[in-house]
């Protein structure tokens, strides 16, 4: 019933702005595929190009065994949930959702029943009577959800579908989405700038930056192994350190940062270090550092410090291995689970790398 | 004790006082001046002339002018407020300042215009003459100035409606299958028909009162050729001056009916805007 | 590989991509649209700028030449700037009672001040003629103060003010409504008394609407018609408008003439109009 969403070198170029360039993935049948990026990351634009409310400058579109690309919106029978609803406003929640079976001619009994069934799925049985003013934001959202579902269509894409609610709302949806996704297993596109969402719905993830597909994974490898600066910067929280690689480690003042070996010998490099990376211990670690300030965050904590070059690092520790630490104190840390790579064009700020050691 | 009226109520009065006066004096008190002075003579005049063939004709033809100039206006009006809003062009800017040109012009000049174009030695005369239609002096003529005066109303109250309302909708309805004349039909012009319906009641009564223009190009053919606004000066010129009031009145009672209809239509219109 | 070069190339049917029926559809309306208004509204105002203009600018001169014109054109310009200045004041403090007072019958005013938008220019000059007119209410006690309405520049100016009563109104009550009363507060929270909140504040605010309003009463008084042709007698030089004064010419078969005087009029009202849109411009980027 579901199937897969084939995406291969899908090019969209405004005027002279390249919005989307040679983006290429597989969506798998059945799966949450998230689209993950910042805005301005093309990652609307590819979702709406599936939909066919975009025209490629270039690439394919394949559904299963269909060519998309040649078709027409109406064509495609793709589900489309929109970030400000879209509902019609003019029709009450029952003829909204309704709407895809009706434009198709659908004998009536069965479109009243199909829309029955849907509102008692997304919970909104009691408003079928009522209008998209009269609900509530997260409300619209469903009965949105509700609207793309009804002409059963073999694809669901979702465009920052939780963007405009609440924070407390868009958890709720967001558990409630999944649920439904584990009941209906619709091949879903998820376009989202918010990464938790992104893993914690997705069962596959496709990282986006500048029109450009940066990774594609299952949220384990997107957060383990980053393939990119730009991953490992965006997905998780995680520390920069600049340095220079010498014999397959990055130097940093006295520090020595493993895991540079795939690395050119002399290049400029950036280490990653996720903040529970960043490790208390008493003997000697890594390297020292000067505790800055110290913010309970309930069951740990969240520790800035200040390295001997003037760095600074943010550290997430449990908070039965602060041991009493304080501002100002000087303690040992290590630095785990380094991720290097070549130093990114665009950096902020470089620390100072001394001549020598 | 006697209660101080504080300077604040004290200035609302006079505020509002002087613009009651205005009001008043400008429109209130001369629509209650027709009234009387059209029906002086006795409530019989008003049914004596209504009946003179001459009146009924003037009638008619304004009725069947304004029908067809709301008709063109709106369909077309629709037209461009959509190729105004949804398209990107060369040459927009030059479209959209076209629209409120109407408004910049003296209907005597619509008049003139029309009489360049299609009078004795005019622009597009030979074409016509030669088919034998009739278009100066004659009703196609009438009927293309009033659609000149009332191109702008539709148009500029469907124009920030569907600005305002985004492409959204539209883009879901076609997702859903529905065909882009579906989409139109279903999704957009509800979004849009309570702007629209305000425009054509606009329009409805600027095509009723037309008269600088139409005083130029109908050639005041009595019985042929003259609308109700016509009939009216033409009376008053010729001193049947109770048949000219009471025209007017009749003319008057549309207006106002019209307006408590505009006035219903500006309120629902606002509270559309005010939904989201 | 674009979907049109598929469509084009290897479909091998008559059957055109969707992409070309939109573009399609997308020009048609576009040239409906251009149609209707190149040939309705912008062919008959070019007709009448080349008539004016005839032979070069010698006719255009021609045509002015008659001390009637020019007389003709003062009249028109000095009504239309009382009418337009007398609207400014009254059209603004209308708008503000209108939004901000609360009173029996509010509903009822606001309904009459758009009756001008409904009624008739004619009829309004009809009305004019049974309220100033010898033998009726106005006209007997004016006529005893020795007053004369009718036929004198007088008439003129009440049925300018008439006509275009509602234009100020309707175009500054959306500013005020719109105001954030905050702003008003914040001047009261640091000692402004009303005027001179009313004066630093909301004036300022709604300032670009009040000319914008105004320019257009402006405009719209200099063709006006209906409403003056009867009420006016149209003494060339003494009370004759240059709408009226166009009106006779075309009666009398001088339709260059004419068209000299309705050019000068639309010069007068576009610039007026860019003006306008300059200023509202430059007021909304100020913003």
């Amino acid at each position: 019933m579901s199937t897969p969403i084939v995406v291969e070198g899908l090019t969209k170029r405004f005027g002279s702005f390249r919005a989307v360039t040679d983006v290429t993935f597989t969506a798998p049948a059945g799966a949450i595929t998230a689209l993950l990026g910042p805005s301005g990351s093309g990652k609307s634009t590819v979702l709406r190009m599936i939909a066919g409310l975009e025209e490629p400058t270039a690439g394919r579109i394949v559904m299963g065994d269909e060519e998309l690309t040649v078709k027409s919106v109406q064509e495609r029978r793709v589900g489309f949930v929109f970030q400000h609803y879209a509902l019609f406003r003019h029709m009450t929640v029952a003829d909204n959702v309704g709407f895809g079976l009706r434009v198709r001619k659908e004998d009536k009994a069965v479109r009243e029943a199909r829309v029955r069934e849907l509102l008692e799925l997304v919970h909104l049985e009691p408003f079928a009577d009522r209008y998209p003013e009269q609900l509530s934001g997260g409300q619209r959202q469903r009965v949105a959800l509700a609207r793309a579902l009804a002409p059963a269509p073999k694809v669901l894409l979702l465009d920052e579908p939780f963007g405009a609610l609440d924070a407390k709302v868009r958890q709720d949806l967001r558990r409630w989405l999944d649920e439904l996704h584990r009941e209906l297993g619709v091949t879903s596109l998820l376009v989202t700038h918010d990464q938790e969402e992104a893993l914690e719905l997705a069962n596959q993830i496709v990282v986006m930056h500048e029109g450009r597909v940066e990774q594609v994974g299952s949220p384990g490898e997107i957060y383990d192994q980053p393939a990119t600066p730009f991953v490992a910067g965006f997905v998780g929280a995680a520390n920069v350190l600049h340095g220079e690689v010498v014999g397959g480690q990055i130097h940093l003042g006295s520090i020595r940062i493993p895991g540079a070996a795939h690395l050119d010998e002399g290049a400029a490099a950036a280490a990653f270090v996720r903040p529970h990376d960043v490790r208390v211990t008493s003997g000697n670690g890594d390297v020292a550092a000067v505790v800055e300030r110290v913010a309970s965050l309930g069951w740990l904590s969240r520790v800035s410090l200040k390295l001997p070059g003037g760095e600074t690092l943010v550290a997430h520790v449990p908070n039965d291995d602060l041991h009493g630490v304080g501002e100002g104190d000087t303690i040992q840390v290590d630095l785990r689970n380094p991720k290097a790579f070549l130093a990114p064009e665009s950096t902020t700020e470089r620390a100072d790398v001394p001549a020598g050691a | 004790m006697s209660v101080v009226a504080t300077p604040k109520v004290r200035r609302r009065g006079w505020l509002l006082a002087a613009c009651l006066v205005w009001v008043g004096v400008l429109l209130l008190v001369p629509l209650v001046g027709i009234v009387i002075t059209a029906l002086e003579p006795g409530l019989h005049v008003v049914t004596e002339t209504v009946r003179t063939p001459d009146v009924i004709h003037a009638l008619e033809l304004t009725a069947v002018i304004t029908v067809i100039s709301v008709v063109v206006t709106a369909l077309f009006g629709v037209v461009v407020a959509w190729v105004l809003v949804r398209q990107r062009f060369w040459g927009r800017a030059l479209l959209n300042a076209t629209v409120d040109l109407p408004f910049a012009l003296s209907p005597v000049t619509v008049g003139l215009a029309a009489l360049v174009l299609f009078g004795p030695g005019g622009w597009l005369a030979p074409f016509f003459e030669s088919r034998g239609i009739q278009i100066i002096f004659a009703l196609p003529s009438m009927i293309l100035v009033t659609v000149f005066i009332c191109v702008p109303f539709t148009i500029r109250e469907v124009v920030p409606v569907l600005e305002e309302i985004g492409l959204d909708e539209e883009d879901a309805s076609r997702t859903l299958g529905a065909s882009v004349w579906q989409t139109f039909f279903r999704v957009t012009l509800p979004n849009i028909r309570w702007a629209l319906a305000y425009g054509i009641a606009l329009t409805t009564a600027r095509a009723i009162g037309e008269i600088g223009a139409v005083l130029i190009v109908s050639g005041l053919l009595q019985g042929k050729t003259e609308t109700a606004t016509l009939f009216i000066f033409r009376a008053y010129e010729e001193r049947q001056v109770p048949a000219a009031y009471v025209v007017a009145l009749l003319l008057a009672a549309v207006s106002v009916t019209l307006l408590v209809v505009i006035e219903f239509l500006r309120h629902r219109q606002e509270r559309e805007r005010s939904r989201t | 590989m674009g979907s049109a070069a598929q469509a084009l190339g290897g479909r091998g049917g008559l059957r055109s991509s969707p992409r070309t029926t939109a573009v399609l559809r997308h020009l048609a309306l576009r040239g409906a649209a251009v149609v209707y208004l190149g040939l309705i509204v912008a062919l008959p105002v070019v007709a009448v700028v080349t008539k004016g203009f005839g032979d070069g600018f010698g006719t255009f001169r021609n045509a002015m030449a008659t001390p009637a014109a020019w007389a003709a054109i003062r009249l028109t310009l000095w009504t239309s700037t009382v009418a337009a200045g007398l609207n400014a004041v009254m059209g603004t403090l209308l708008a503000w009672v209108l939004v901000r007072y609360r009173f029996p019958g509010r509903r009822l005013l606001s309904t009459l001040v758009d009756l001008p938008l409904a009624i008739p220019t004619l009829v309004t000059g009809v009305m004019i003629l049974a309220l100033y007119g010898p033998n009726s209410l106005f006209g007997r006690f004016l006529d005893d103060l020795g007053i004369r309405v009718l036929f004198t520049p007088i008439a003129i100016v009440i049925a300018l003010c008439t006509v275009t009563l509602p234009l100020v109104v309707r175009n500054v009550q959306p500013v005020l409504q719109e105001l954030d009363p905050a702003e008003e507060e914040a001047a009261a929270t640091l000692g402004a008394g009303p005027r001179a909140t009313f004066r630093r504040v909301v004036l300022p605010a709604i300032r670009s609407a009040v000319v914008a309003g105004t320019l257009l009463t402006f405009s719209r008084c200099l063709g006006e018609i209906g409403s003056v042709i009867l009420v006016a007698g149209n003494i060339p030089k003494k009370t004759l408008t240059a709408p009226v004064f166009i009106f006779q010419l075309t009666s009398q078969f001088k339709p260059s003439q004419a068209a000299a005087v309705a050019t000068l009029l639309f010069a007068i009202s576009f610039v007026l109009v860019l003006v306008t849109s300059r200023l509202i411009a430059r007021d909304e980027a100020s913003a």
